[in-house]
């Protein structure tokens, strides 16, 4: 090694100046929650039980995304509509209880894949943080949504861009 | 009780309020130098750093205080119980003892009265600092033994070795200093340089005298006591709460006046070509100090987050076969210009 070389200065100098450049550079650091970054138009994330046009829910508990589902993540509970319950369920069997357990739910989207009645869909919103494990089972208040206009949940984005790039 | 007939109660006075600021003004810089650290780390490593306590994340020292102080406070079974208590307290002690040399300005009026900003004006300053950064040591030395645990001991001796090591290069540098302003006193230093700051007669000088302190100090490519830490131990293995706060707080407090020696000894102290330091009632010294200290900071948190650390033989090896010949062929080179040269 040259005499420059070893006594290290000119290659400690060089290495001190890069690291000036990068004090001076952007952050590439991004202030969630203040910022959010963008997601892919197919972000799979928090699911939700639709209902049809007349705010009916679609879910009729046959089983298939819970036999579908590669974490055991789901259970339901079926139940028989009564003779008030019309406008309430689309068919005569409905889901009393249904929970999908977030912790193990790895967010394939199969169960949106298996279900034949256009019941379960993932949205692109993010499953929201908790202290306690026993919160992370969401039931039918945590999955269904809402009959008013304001909270249904849009699902076209991902379903759109799934049907055109098949 | 003659002496102290000598001492005029104005004189305590005015010296007690300096005292209390300087304390309060180096607490403060020490405490907002572990949050520049973390923010000057995270720019050069293209993140944001501190950010949420308080706007920019200043508050964060703070956040950091009542952390310290929350934690549980244990002492070691086996340890040797009152040394054990009372090391961190020898190296915060040591490292505050440092500052009273430091001429900060001229004087300060304030009120029509004229305050030297001075707090100890001894005729024997250069001497006073080598002495208490030998003294330096043994704070970092009771720790690491009294904690009764093989790692902290050995991370201790590793850290007095180095620190040794490097006063001998230290001190040398300095005796070339001393040479061009045939003085020891830290006040005449600075006044000197009023016209040429020394760093230009002593380039060789400065670069020994800053590798030293940033030894000294711990830190940089000499972390070897820190990093420790990371790996094994260290001297603060066994530490929590407050007394671990004192440790890393003291060596911010020895960054801060290092790097204020510094700039007083080679880089003109107080004056600065154009500004007169008489500005503003006398308080434009003290700025001007201050903005060449945190320079000073800013370039050791440049270096540490730039070079890998050194191997504890690489360091002695340094220490003693490089640093302490080059220090040498300073003062030979600095007497033989004063020699031909006559200044």
């Amino acid at each position: 090694m040259s005499f420059w070389e070893r006594i290290y200065l000119p290659a400690i100098l060089k290495g001190m100046f890069t690291t000036l450049k990068h004090f001076f550079r952007k952050a590439n650091t991004v202030s969630y929650p203040k910022e959010q970054r963008e997601f892919a138009p197919v972000y799979r994330g928090w699911h939700v039980l639709k209902r049809d046009e007349e705010g009916r829910e679609n879910c009729t508990a046959c089983g298939l995304c819970a036999v579908a589902c590669p974490a055991e993540a789901i259970t339901m509970e079926a139940a028989e509509r009564e003779k008030g319950e019309e406008n309430l369920y689309r068919e005569e069997k409905y889901a009393a209880v249904y929970e999908i357990n977030m912790l193990r739910c790895i967010f394939c989207g199969l169960c949106e894949e298996a279900c034949p009645k256009d019941a379960i869909y993932l949205t692109d919103r993010i499953v929201p943080s908790d202290y306690v494990r026993q919160n992370f089972i969401f039931g039918k208040d945590m999955l269904v949504e809402g009959t008013t206009p304001d909270t249904r949940i849009d699902v076209t984005v991902r379903q759109k861009h799934l049907t055109e790039h098949k | 009780m003659t002496a102290l007939l000598l001492f005029s109660f104005g004189f305590i006075l005015e010296k007690a309020v300096l005292i209390t600021v300087l304390f309060a003004v180096t607490l403060g810089v020490a405490a907002y130098a572990t949050y520049g650290e973390r923010k000057i780390a995270a720019f050069f490593q293209d993140r944001l750093g501190p950010s949420n306590a308080g706007p920019w994340g200043l508050l964060q020292p703070v956040a950091d205080g009542i952390k310290m102080f929350t934690k549980e406070d244990f002492i070691p079974n086996k340890s040797e119980r009152w040394v054990y208590i009372l090391a961190p307290g020898a190296f915060i002690f040591v490292a505050l003892m440092l500052s009273a040399v430091i001429p900060w300005g001229t004087t300060l009026t304030l009120g029509g009265l004229n305050w030297s900003l001075q707090v100890a004006d001894v005729n024997i300053g250069i001497l006073y600092v080598i002495g208490l950064a030998s003294l330096g040591v043994y704070g970092i030395m009771l720790g690491g033994w009294a904690s009764n645990n093989k790692f902290s001991l050995y991370g201790a001796i590793r850290a007095s070795a180095q620190m040794i090591s490097y006063e001998l290069a230290m001190g040398l540098s300095l005796i070339a200093v001393v040479m061009l302003s045939g003085s020891l006193s830290l006040k005449t230093i600075v006044d000197q340089q009023a016209g040429m700051w020394n760093v230009v007669y002593q380039p060789l000088g400065f670069f020994l005298f800053f590798v030293c302190s940033l030894a000294e100090c711990n830190r940089a490519p000499f972390d070897m006591a820190e990093c420790e830490t990371e790996l094994i131990g260290g001297y603060h293995t066994e530490y929590s709460s407050m007394k671990l706060g004192m440790f890393l707080f003291a060596e911010y407090i020895n960054m801060f006046i290092s790097c204020t020696i510094i700039a007083s000894l080679y880089f003109g102290g107080y004056h600065f070509p154009g500004l007169d330091p008489g500005w503003l009632g006398g308080l434009m010294g003290p700025i001007i100090l201050l903005g060449k200290s945190f320079f000073f900071i800013f370039v050791f948190m440049w270096i540490r987050w730039t070079l890998p650390r050194f191997r504890y033989d690489q360091l002695m090896r340094l220490g003693w076969i490089s640093l302490i010949p080059l220090a040498v062929v300073n003062m030979m080179l600095t007497g033989a210009g004063i020699l031909f040269f006559g200044k």
